[in-house]
């Protein structure tokens, strides 16, 4: 039996308050509110209780635990993802896949753990001013959060997914590299996309914030933040409203948080609608704009023996190669890896439908997947998308997608299939609804040169939403300073991947923990007058 | 900001809104999306489903009810949209002039629905193509997640954890 400690917590005495039982309404008194539990307010969480300031931390979604973790996608994508997993942008055209419950995102992401890049953090210190933004800097932050996190290259042989891609990529001369995972004890299942069930990922769910709730923080889930109230220099009290049991649709009671300071971690898209909702001053319109997505094209390859794409390690095996062919701000870069192939995953991406998507599903075991991940928004013409609010005050992202990125997509896609084939494919399948299956390279080249470059045309998913509450040190042009201070709020701080100025480059996960990590030890600092301690 | 009636598109819209399409849910209670979602899925799970017509109607039967459920969880402003979606299919004057499909649905000939699916597939108005996809993501999914279908694909479900 895995021990679901989690919910022993919860059953020896932590303070986690589901909001759809509440039949009155409610206040809440802490010293620091923090809305989201993803790996902004997570690592937050820590590291504020752990200084000795109460904590309550507001969670939209429901805490589900390793007891839940039942590896089935109808149960997983509904309880565990925004949307049941199908969020999309304002005109439909990129799915995007975004956490919804207790820990997040990193509650169901796929493991992978890279420091922000140093040509990142250059072109932050140079075009954004983000002085304190060097390697030297941020190491000791990013090495504690490793080893918080357990964070080591993936010591174990890669499943024969991510194989392909370093085999493919090893014969035409391209060099890959192994990822690093947050895993402890890993038993290699491949389920990471459904909330691991042996709490080997070492997500904010069994991290950071058990830590949190161990030092009296409270949890509040089925929570949404609704809005702030400000008297013009601070934030006066949180709403946030109680969800029903659905954890869809609001209650009519609502649970009023005072705190002395207010932590925004409710993740892209997330933090600008709280920041929009609430109307605090935006005198440059910046609050949602500049989201990012690294836009993902998909390459499907049908190889000769299994791959099993469902089983394994998600993502152990990385290339950067097309990340420095050229400047970061000329033509568009991409990271090359692998997506893990599940059913319901690998039905609805597929292109197509009928005989043609069902051979092609019958063959899901020998179906082996690359992904191109895009690196948008540091070229004029890559300046990502805006976040703005439905009738009913939830979010949308309009994110259009540029020349500038169609061109990077259709050279991803031939990369992909190249390296398909050098890998030994049968055939290649680029996911676009204008291609058959390829059963050669030029074939391949000669239909993706022909390719319409045209949304719900070429098939663009996201996992990586970054941006919309840019850090930066000129209030022209940025929401927080690079500290997450708000310009205008003075107790309100935002912590989560909203605040990168531009897509991070690499899979998120431990830029966010590191930057949050220095930046709340930063607060905890201001607001104790103590030095944080080190959480590892 | 986007509302129901520009996404998918002012003149469509107009079309279903002429033709009644007020708010109502997609449900149990829905008989005629029910039917609709029965009419399309043989074809957009064609190959998939399985022939023997007793288990291709349960098997239809399934993926109406997986999809019930999946759009019960979805958040009020996506189930809205889909009922409009929704809307414009079952009405027989769109779902004659935008979906092209002439019959009922109970009586529409595969080929018929061939037909439309492919026209929205391909549309020149994204909106259109939106809508496919709308379509084709539910079905797959409701479909794909049902463990019915997990033999003829190779996949022999999750592990065992102990
Ligand atoms: C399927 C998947 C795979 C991924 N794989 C990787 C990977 O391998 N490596 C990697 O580095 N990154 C990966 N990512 C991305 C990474 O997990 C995220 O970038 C990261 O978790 C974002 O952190 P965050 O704090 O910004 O937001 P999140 O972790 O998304 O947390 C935000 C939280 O806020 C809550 N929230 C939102 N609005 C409100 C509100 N109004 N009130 C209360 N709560 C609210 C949300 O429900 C959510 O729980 C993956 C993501 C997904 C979805
Ligand atoms: S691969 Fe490892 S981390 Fe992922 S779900 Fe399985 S045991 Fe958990």
């Amino acid at each position: 039996m895995i021990r679901d400690f989690v919910r022993e917590g919860v059953e020896g005495g932590w303070d986690v308050r589901d909001l759809s039982r509440i039949d009155r309404d409610a206040h809440v008194a802490a010293d620091v509110a923090i809305v989201g539990t993803g790996a902004g307010g997570g690592t937050a969480a820590e590291i504020l209780a752990k200084s000795g300031l109460r904590v309550v931390l507001i969670e939209e979604g429901p805490l589900r635990t390793s007891t839940d973790f039942r590896m089935r996608e109808r149960e997983a994508y509904p309880q565990l993802y925004q949307e049941s997993a199908a969020r999309k942008t304002a005109d439909k055209g990129i799915t995007i896949l975004q956490g919804r419950s207790v820990g997040g995102s990193t509650t169901v992401n796929w493991t992978s753990s890279f420091r922000t890049p140093s040509d990142t953090l250059a072109f932050w210190r140079e075009r954004y001013g983000l002085r304190t933004f060097d390697e030297a800097q941020l190491a000791p932050w990013f090495a504690m959060m490793e080893r918080r996190l357990q964070i080591h290259p993936w010591q174990e042989a890669p499943n024969a997914n991510n194989s392909a891609l370093r085999d493919g990529a090893a014969k035409l001369g391209i060099p890959s590299k192994v990822i690093p995972r947050n895993v402890d004890g890993c038993r290699n299942l491949g389920y990471c996309g459904m909330g691991c069930p042996t709490n080997a990922k070492q997500s904010m769910l069994v991290t950071t914030i058990p830590a949190a709730l161990r030092h009296g923080a409270v949890l509040l889930t089925r929570a949404r933040a609704e809005r702030f109230s400000f008297d013009g220099t601070r934030i006066g009290e949180l709403t946030v409203r109680a969800l029903q049991s659905d954890g869809i649709a609001p209650s009519t009671h609502t649970v009023t948080i005072r705190a002395r300071h207010y932590v925004l971690a409710a993740g892209a898209i997330g933090s600008p609608a709280v920041l929009l909702r609430s109307g605090l001053p935006d005198p440059y319109r910046l609050v949602g704009k500049r989201t990012f997505l690294h836009p993902v094209v998909l390459s499907l390859a049908v190889m000769p023996q299994p791959v099993n794409g469902f089983s394994g390690a998600p993502q152990s095996i990385y290339s950067d190669h097309f990340m420095q062919t050229q400047p970061i701000d000329a033509a568009i870069g991409y990271k090359l890896e692998v997506p893990p192939v599940h059913p319901v995953l690998a039905a609805t991406t597929l292109v197509g439908f009928g005989d043609t998507h069902a051979r092609i599903m019958n063959d899901l075991a020998y179906g082996q997947v690359i992904i191109a991940l895009l690196r948008d928004g540091f070229h004029a013409e890559s300046a990502g998308g805006s976040v703005a609010l439905n009738g009913d005050g939830t979010p949308v992202l309009d994110y259009p997608m540029t020349p500038y990125v169609w061109e990077g997509a259709r050279r991803a896609l031939l990369t992909m299939a190249e390296i398909q084939f050098a890998a030994g494919a049968k055939a290649v399948l680029p996911m676009h609804e204008d291609a058959q299956p390829y059963e050669s390279f030029p074939a391949a080249r000669e239909a993706i040169a022909r390719f319409p470059m045209e949304i719900l045309r070429t098939r663009v998913v996201s996992a990586h939403v970054m941006g919309g509450c840019a850090m930066g040190n000129d209030v022209r042009e940025s929401v927080v300073d690079e500290y997450g201070a708000h310009h205008h709020a003075e107790n309100l701080t935002v912590f989560d991947g909203s605040v990168f100025p531009t897509s991070v480059g690499a899979n998120p996960q431990l830029s966010i923990y590191g930057i949050s990590a220095r930046n709340a030890s930063h607060l905890a600092q201001r607001l104790t007058g103590k030095t944080a301690a080190p959480i590892a | 900001m986007m509302t129901r009636r520009q996404w998918i598109g002012g003149s469509i819209a107009a079309a279903a809104l002429v033709a009644g399409g007020a708010a109502y849910e997609f449900s149990a209670a829905g008989v005629d999306e029910r039917a609709i979602v029965a009419a399309i899925a043989p074809v957009l799970l064609d190959g998939a489903l399985p022939r023997d017509p007793a288990a291709r109607a349960g098997a239809v039967e399934d993926v109406v009810r997986g999809m019930e459920v999946a759009v019960a969880g979805l958040p009020l402003e996506l189930r809205a949209q889909l009922n409009q979606l929704f809307g414009i299919l079952r009405f027989p004057l769109t779902r004659r002039f935008v979906a092209g499909v002439r019959d009922a649905w109970p009586d529409a000939k595969p080929d018929e629905i061939t037909r439309f699916l492919t026209s929205w597939r391909y549309s020149g108005v994204a909106r259109l193509r939106g809508a496919y996809d709308a379509l084709h993501q539910l079905m797959m999914a409701a479909w794909y997640g049902n463990e019915r279908a997990w033999t003829a694909i190779g996949y022999a479900g999750p592990p065992h954890v102990a």
